[in-house]
This record gives C-alpha cells, structure tokens and sequence, in this order.
C-alpha cells in the first residue's frame, strides 16, 4: 500500500514540475518587456534584467522562482495590486474563496446525496420525477446566472441580502454565492448517485442479495449504498476543484475578493499581469493535480478491488 | 411415479375443432426463417430506438428552432446587431430607441384597446432594445448564431484531432502509445482557466481566443473515447482477418476501425458542444472572449447583467436561449447513447 | 393420481408481460410445472424463452416493469413450529418473501459468477450474512458454520479465503461461493440459473458433481435452467422443455431424450454436438425465436418448424398424452396428423446414445 501511495505521489509532483514548468517558460521568459508599467530606456532596462537575473539561463531562473515560491514568495505584481507582494493578496483571496467554495461543496454535495438515494428509492414515483427536472435545470442554467437572479430578487427588490459581498459580514453575505455555486455540484451529484443506485439496484449482487432474504434497509445499507458511493468520488472531485478555486463570474458578480476574481483582473486589466497569470497558474494546477491524487488515494482505500492489488504489488 | 398431470391445455386451443386441410405440412423441409433480426440495418435500429425517445426528439426539436432562428432570426425585422434604432417622431426630432421593453403593437392593442401612448406608437421590439437602443431580438439570435458557430467549429475540429489521436495511440500501442499517454495525462492536469489565463498573454481577446482554448482542451475526452473504442476492436476477429489478408495500417485505422467508433465520438460531441457553449459565455461574460459590438450569448448576459437594476427583461431571452441550448444538447447526448447502447429494459 | 400432492413447488398458468419502451412483451405465457421433495427438474430452452423469468418470479426477483397477469406458484413447507405450510410465493408480500423464503428455504445460484458476487464485501463476510439472518446464532457459531460450507462447496485453504474479496477468486471458486452462499441458511430447494454457462468446461463438470453431491447429503430439489441439453443428461430427473413462453413438452429424462415427440425437442437435440456425427456442419435449428411483443397466432413454433401444420397457424397446440409421464404440445400428436417420425439422423444418434449407456450399466 505504502508503494501505491509513494508511486502516485511521485507521479503527480512530477506532473506538476512539468506543468509549473512550462507555465514558467511561457509567461516569464517568453513575453518581451517584462516591466511595462515603468518607463526606462534600453540600457536602464538591460541593467535591470541583468539586476534581476533575468539574463541567466531558464534553468537557473526557474529554480530561483521555484525555491521562493515554495517559502511562499511570489513576487510582487506586474500591475495588480502595485507594491504589495502576491502571496498577501492571494492569501485574502484563497480565504475568501476557499470559505465560500467549501459551503458551496458541503451544501451540494449532502444535499444532492440525499435527493439523489431518494430518487433511487423512490425510482419512477414523482419524488424520481422530481430530482430529475431538478438536476437538469441544476445543470443547464450556470450558477452566475442563478446568482443574477438570487441577487436581483433578494438583494435588490427584496434588500434582504446583500448586493455586494462584505468581507466584515462574511456569514450573511456568502449565502447567496455559496447557494448558487452548490446548485450545479447539487444536481451532478444527485444525478450521478441516482443513475448509480439504480445501476446498482439490478446487479446480480443486489439480487443475490435478495435471495438469501435481505430486504429493505438492510439491504441499501449493507450492498447498495457502499457500490453506488464509491465512483462519485470521481465526480466529486473536478467539481471542488471547480468550487474552491472560485467560479469566476460568481466571484466578478457579486464582488468577492477571491481567487477567481483575481485571476480576471489579471488576464482583462490594463496590461496583462504576468507574475499573477504565473501564481495563480501554479495555485490552480496544484490544488486540481492534488484533488485528483487524493481522489486516487481515497478510491484505493474504498474499493477494495484497487486496495487488495495495491498491497499485492507491494508483496 | 405418476407425476405430471398437465391440465389438458390452454382453454383456447382446446375449443379449436380441427377442420379438413388442418393437417398437411406448411413447408418443404428447408426453411430459413430470421424474421426478427435480419431485417434491420445497426443505425436503422439506432435511429428507430432514438426516436421513440420523448426527450431525445424534444431535443431534437428545441436545436432545431434555436438553429433556424439563429440563421433566420436576425433578418426577420430591418436592424441590423450593431445597429441603433433610431427614428424620427412627429416632431420631426430623431429619437433613440433605448431600453424600450418587450413591445407589440397589434397585440397590445387588442388586450387592451388602446394603442401605446408614446412616440414609438408603431415599432414593433419582441424582445425590446438595450440602454443603447439596439433590437434584441437581432442581437439574441445574432449571438446564438456567434456561440454556435464557436462551438460547432472547434469541436468538429477537436473530433478530428482526438479522434487520430486517441486511434493511432491505441492502435500502435506499446510505446507510443505510452508516450502518448503520458502527454494526455498532463494535459489533462491542467485547469482549463490557466490554459485560458496563458493565452491571454499571448493572443488579443476576442473569439479566436476562445476558440484556442476550446481547442487545446476538449479534444482530449474525444481522444480517450476513440481510443478505448480502438482497444476494443482491435483485436476483433474482422480486423485480423483484414490484417492477414494484406491491409495497410490506414487502411485498416480509417476504414475499418472508424466507422466503428463513430457512435461513441458523436455521443461526446453532443455532450461537448455544450461544454464548448458555456464556456464560450462565461469567458465573453469574464471579458476575454467575444469583443464589442459583436455578441454571444456570454456578452449579451452580461450586458444583461450590467443593466438588471434598470432593464430586468434584457437578461432573460440570451439566458433562456443558453439554458435551451444545454438541454437540447444533453437530451440528444442522453437519447444517442442509450440508443447505441439499449439497455436490455429499454428494448 | 391427479394433482399431485406431493409437489413441494407447483407452478400454475404462470403469465407474466414486460412493460418496455416498444410495448408490452408477454413473455410467459401460462406456465405450468411442478417438482417434488428430491427431484431435479431441468427447464431448457434458447435464450429469451422465458426460462429465467419463471424461476424469477418464483424468488421475487421480478424487474418493476413485470406485469403478473395471473398465476399461481404454490410452495409447501415445513416451519419453524414444524407445521406444514402451504403458500402462494405471487400473492405473498415482497417483505414476508424475504422474511421467510428466500434463503432459508428456497434459494438461487447465480449464471454470472463474476457478477453475482458484491465486489466490496469478504466472501466470508457474504456467506455469514444468510446465516445471521435466518438462524439464532452467534456471530462465532455462524463463521464456523460459513467455513464449513466453504470447505463443502470444495475451497480448501477455506480459513485463508474466508477474508478474501470476490476479485481474488477465479471464476469457478466464486461459483462455489455463490452456491455456499445459497446454502448457507439450508435451504429445501435450489433454483440453478444455468450455473455452469460462464465457466469453462473443466470447471462445469466439477460444478455439477458438486451441486449434484449435496443435493443427496441434503435432501435438495433442484431447479435447473438451461439452454445445454449435455447438462440436462448429466443431472436431471425431469424435464420441461419451454419454447416463446410456453412449456411445451415435459418428460422424465429418458423420454426426453430417447423418445422426443415435439419437433423442437427434435431441433435442440439435434444441434447437440455429437463425436460421432459425420456430418461436418453443427445443425441449429432455423431462424430465432418469435419477438413476444408480436405474439404470433397459433404455435409460435411454426415459423420454424420444418414439420409445421396448416393448422399451427391458426391454433395453439394442446397437450397431447403420450405416456404417463411425458406429455407434448404439437398437433403432430393429434390422431388426425400425418404420421411424421423425427429425422433419421436424429434417430441414428439417439440409437448410438442409447448403446453406449447400455454399455456402461
């Protein structure tokens, strides 16, 4: 087991030096001016390239970059923020958004659970019906717009809610974010769990498990519930992934400091900030690589199938 | 033992009296008789199965709409998508048709009995104007237009590169296979916004930006598909029997092996074109993808947005088309890959 | 003797429809059989005859789209007070089905060993399960007991596999785990569902010697299902022959096979593979078996029956007696039909089939 673990560990760091990599070389060695908010001539620029060390060879570069971003030193932004060091922003940024995406995982992921075992339970009666168009809409409508209409029917016709979010309220303002982000994870999720129980349902082991005599409760709880739940990990994870970085929109909409929003400001400013496109590229790419090694990690230890192959290599 | 006492027989038959000329032989004695299965063609049956499908055909039935008003939609009425309405009132003045709600003369009329009291007494707007006076209904099925062409270009681009991707990677297998494999993987690790956030340094906005993107990520799903589908068949009797009978590697990949794998790769598009669709929308709508005056359905929500406060109606029409065209595309993904693959219930 | 009252199981105008998205499919079309205390009775047929789904409805296991029609499927036990009952399965509740039948007296074996297993529970684990829930015991005294019947079912190392996961198996220890499970509450009769069609052909005989082998040290009645007549001759005592729904001929094992009266007994025997055949090519009977969302008029046979009637178009057949155990439906029977005998072919072989038991008895 310990090998399984140690292999898929490596194997994700070195995915992720690649991809850090690469995303090194592009947006650090391969734009032109790399201070385009300061006007200097040729020679006031070459002294500072050099001062920089922007003259070495990539390698070299990028092991000085890699090396204090670990210390969480990321620099400081091209045209974002000015002055003030990226890992500061991003640290209100990653609370903010990590908050109001965690929620939103929560709140989707027990919700859509439970309608999606009672669908299955409920299969072909109304309440089956009825996760049906709910997931579907969930599905077919992006969460800025539920957010859209959340916000224009409760914060401004109803000012119930606040328009903005506010930082100094932090609770009373992430509902209506945190619900419309949880509305697509919700119905994935229900969708997936209901389709799978079914599925489950009439496999041969369930009916087998019929025939010693296991009805009812007993029966979802012993044979159907453990199957269906193990491959919605798999699903589960894009969608944290998706929800703790930050929708975007959500974040631009409705005004939260977060990561997403970040991003947007870095890529539509005025000049585009590389050192945030950079940072925010390795924060994504190593929280998404992570998710899904933990994911893999995690299905190993439920599926006893991966488990039991896992321990047999390492004999 | 004497065990097995039948009731003599169905009721029915046993009332049948047998009548002269019941009992002589109906055939010679070969018959080759396989009424029920022979006579049906695969994609026969595939398109039989898909339109007993109530969704499926809803599906179906809501693209096609969308399709055609998005072809014949902007020329229904005399604006054109950039154009601003302006015309001249009795006065003599020119005015500017801004942020007039959803309007129709004739039916105004009859609901109420009277004509509209203002200056645009005559114009008819379906789904109104914008707070600069342009007609949304042009710009709504105008941006349709742009968001599908988007979506319908990149993943039949990105059909063709997964689809040689993922059949020569399983069809070689071995090493390049795994070299391959590698690099879809890695690929595959990268979020598609910092894809999006790196081609934004290096290309201006607008919808080739988008269209990049696209590109860059939705071929791999295909790929995979294709090459599972590839492992599949491979090893399939017909497949070797053309390998000992002399057929090249082409020939065999693309003649023998794709019309196979079609099923499948089309099953996925229907899925991805939707993809390709929201993300076209919530790129425009973040600000890196269409550029003004043209419109999608991602700029045309977030002129909406921008204006909720003062024009709620503007936002619902690109909205209720987006939400239109997901559903569509996922009842027709949904009933596709049921009819390729009946379940045994289904049949 | 008429009705029997012996039968410990008796199946009466069973008629059972599926609801499908291209309509109702009437699948089972009155089926009628009955077995008694220590008999095996082997229903045989192609796919899609109906076989599986009368052995279904006798465990409850019924898909939601079956519709029952009518029917009635009579079982007789002995209880816990040691009374003797006499239930229809089809009228009783799904719940008292589960309480009282399933498992402790009627139970299943799978077809598919690979899938009948739940991949996400030890064997042991799987077999102690039906113990626990029937018999008052210990949790100590019901592990004894699953590796008992492992080690009856034939796995030897059974102390070792107890804590092994279904993916650990091959395929024919996973079918000797199913059936362990399937005794593990003792039941009186055990339904096969072709128990043997997934497993390679070494590994079919042991199963059926197996299955055969605690039959007597345990006194069960055993439904077979199958489509594979070599299975038939190796354990059966009786046999229905069920074609498009309907039983349509039933015999003891001998009649069956040495004195076959209905044509598509004679087609099944035939496409039996045979060392001695001269003939190069397998035979198969014609054609494949009528779609029942079209239920044809008349014998669904006809269509493929080289020796059919003009009037098995109009009619079904009914039963005709040939002896007092072995009747069949085909109007070849009537007293009015052309003497038509089974091919020669056929007759050759059943004649060489005959000899070389002889020889061994």
């Amino acid at each position: 087991m310990l090998k399984y673990v140690l292999k898929r560990v490596g194997l994700a760091l070195v995915t992720l030096l690649i991809i850090v990599f690469l995303l090194f070389w592009l947006v650090r060695v391969m734009p032109g001016n790399p201070f385009p908010s300061e006007r200097m001539n040729d020679i006031q620029i070459a002294n500072k390239r050099a001062e920089m060390g922007l003259d070495d060879p990539v390698l070299v570069q990028f092991w000085r970059y890699i090396t204090r971003a670990l210390q969480g030193d990321f620099g400081n932004g091209t045209s974002l923020y000015y002055g003030v060091p990226i890992n500061t922003v991003m640290s209100t940024a990653i609370g903010n958004s990590f908050r109001i995406g965690g929620i939103a995982v929560l709140l989707g992921t027990a919700v859509g659970l439970l309608l999606g075992i009672t669908a299955a339970l409920h299969r072909g009666k109304f309440l089956d019906g009825f996760c049906t168009v709910f997931s579907i809409i969930g599905v077919c409508v992006p969460s800025y717009v539920f957010l859209i209409f959340l916000q224009y029917n409760f914060a401004f016709r109803i000012p119930f809610f606040p328009y903005f979010f506010d930082a100094s309220r932090f609770a009373f303002s992430s509902v209506l974010p945190s619900l419309s982000l949880s509305l697509f994870t919700m119905s994935t999720i229900a969708r997936f769990t209901r389709n799978e129980m079914v599925e489950v349902f009439d496999s041969d082991y369930v009916r087998l498990a019929a025939s010693k005599g296991l009805h009812g409760r007993r029966l979802v709880l012993r044979h159907v519930l453990r199957n269906a739940l193990i491959p919605i990990v798999t699903v589960l994870a894009p969608l944290v992934v998706d929800l703790l970085t930050g929708a975007l929109v959500v974040e631009k909409i409705y005004g939260i400091n977060g990561i997403g929003k970040l991003m947007v400001d870095a890529i539509t400013g005025e000049g585009i900030d590389y050192n945030y496109v950079l940072a925010l590229g390795i924060l994504y790419s190593a929280l998404y690589i992570g998710v899904m090694l933990l994911v893999d990690l995690l299905y190993g230890v439920l599926d006893p199938r991966i488990r039991v192959s896992a321990k047999g290599e390492e004999a | 033992m004497a065990k097995k006492n039948m009731q003599a027989a169905p009721a029915v038959a046993a009332e049948y009296v047998p009548v002269a000329g019941d009992f002589e032989l109906l055939h010679s004695r070969d018959i080759q008789t396989d009424a029920n299965f022979a006579s049906q063609s695969y994609w026969k049956g595939v398109l039989i199965h898909f339109f007993k499908n109530k969704r499926a055909v809803v599906g179906l039935v809501i693209i096609t709409v969308i399709m055609l008003l998005a072809i014949f939609g902007p020329i229904m009425n005399s604006y054109g998508y950039k154009d601003i309405v302006q015309f001249r009132n009795e006065k003599n003045k020119r005015v500017v048709a801004k942020g007039i709600s959803p309007r129709i003369p004739w039916l105004h009329e009859l609901l109420t009995g009277e004509k509209y009291d203002d200056s645009f007494s005559d114009l008819t707007f379906l789904f109104g104007t914008d707070d600069l006076g342009r007609d949304l209904w042009t710009r709504t099925w105008y941006g349709a237009r742009v968001s599908l062409i988007i979506a319908f270009v990149t993943i039949i681009i990105d059909m063709i590169i997964g689809m040689s991707y993922g059949l020569i990677s399983g069809y070689f297998g071995g090493l390049a296979d795994n070299i391959m494999q590698r690099f879809v993987e890695i690929a595959n690790s990268v979020p598609r916004l910092v894809i999006v956030s790196v081609l934004a340094i290096f290309m201006p906005k607008g919808m080739g930006l988008v269209i990049v993107a696209l590109l860059l990520t939705e071929w791999i799903g295909m790929s995979k598909i294709a090459r599972a589908e590839m492992l599949k068949i491979k090893e399939q009797e017909y497949v070797l029997a053309s390998r000992t009978l002399g057929a090249g590697n082409g020939h065999i990949i693309f003649k023998e092996i794709l019309p196979n794998t079609i099923g499948p790769i089309i099953t996925q598009v229907m899925f991805s074109i939707p993809t390709a669709i929201f993300t076209e929308a919530f790129l425009s709508f973040v600000g890196v993808g269409i550029v003004l005056p043209q419109c999608s359905v991602g700029t045309l929500i977030e002129d909406g947005f921008n204006n909720i406060t003062t024009l709620p109606y503007q936002i619902l029409p690109p909205i209720i088309v987006l939400a239109l065209l997901m559903l569509g595309f996922n009842f027709i993904g949904d009933g596709l890959r049921e009819a390729l693959a009946p379940k045994l219930e289904d049949m | 003797m008429s009705e029997s009252t012996k039968a410990i199981l008796a199946v009466k105008n069973l008629d059972i429809s599926f609801r499908t998205n291209a309509g109702v499919v009437h699948a089972i079309r009155g089926v009628t059989f009955d077995m008694e205390k220590g008999e095996t009775v082997a229903i045989v047929g192609e796919s899609g005859s109906g076989k599986s789904v009368s052995c279904k409805a006798i465990m409850g296991l019924l898909d939601s789209n079956a519709i029952v029609n009518s029917g009635e499927i009579w079982y007789t036990y002995t209880d816990e007070n040691g009374q003797t009952q006499k239930v229809d399965l089809l009228k009783m509740p799904i719940k008292q089905l589960r309480q009282k039948i399933n498992g402790q007296h009627i139970a299943m074996v799978f077809q598919d060993p690979m899938t009948s297993l739940d991949p996400t529970m030890p064997i042991g684990k799987q077999i102690m399960e039906g113990i626990l829930l029937h018999k008052k015991t210990t949790k100590e005294a019901a592990r004894a007991r699953a590796l008992e019947l492992l080690q009856l079912v034939g796995i030897t190392d059974a102390e070792k596999r107890f804590k092994n996961y279904p993916h650990q198996l091959s395929g024919g220890m996973r079918q000797r785990v199913v059936i362990a499970i399937a005794l593990a509450a003792d039941p009186d009769v055990l339904i096969c569902d072709e128990p043997t069609t997934a497993l390679d052909v070494t590994i079919q005989a042991k199963i059926l010697e197996l299955i055969k082998d605690i039959q007597q040290k345990m006194g069960l009645s055993v439904i077979y299902i199958t489509h594979d007549l070599g299975v038939v001759a190796k354990v059966a005592d009786y046999v229905d022959v069920m074609y498009a729904g309907k039983i349509i001929e039933v015999g003891n094992v001998n009649e069956i096979f040495y004195d076959p009266k209905h044509p598509y007994t004679w087609g099944l025997l035939s496409a039996m593979p045979d060392l001695e055949t001269d003939d190069d090519r397998l035979y198969s009977i014609p054609g494949s078996p009528p779609n029942l969302l079209h239920e044809p008029p008349g014998d669904a046979f006809a269509d493929r029956n080289p020796f059919a009637l003009a009037i098995d178009k109009k009619a079904a057949p009914p039963f005709f007696r040939v002896s007092p155990t072995h009747i069949a439906a085909t109007w070849l029977l009537h007293p009015d039909a052309p003497k038509i005998e089974m091919p020669k072919e056929l007759q050759l072989r059943l004649e060489r089939a005959r000899k070389e038991v002889e020889k061994y008895l």
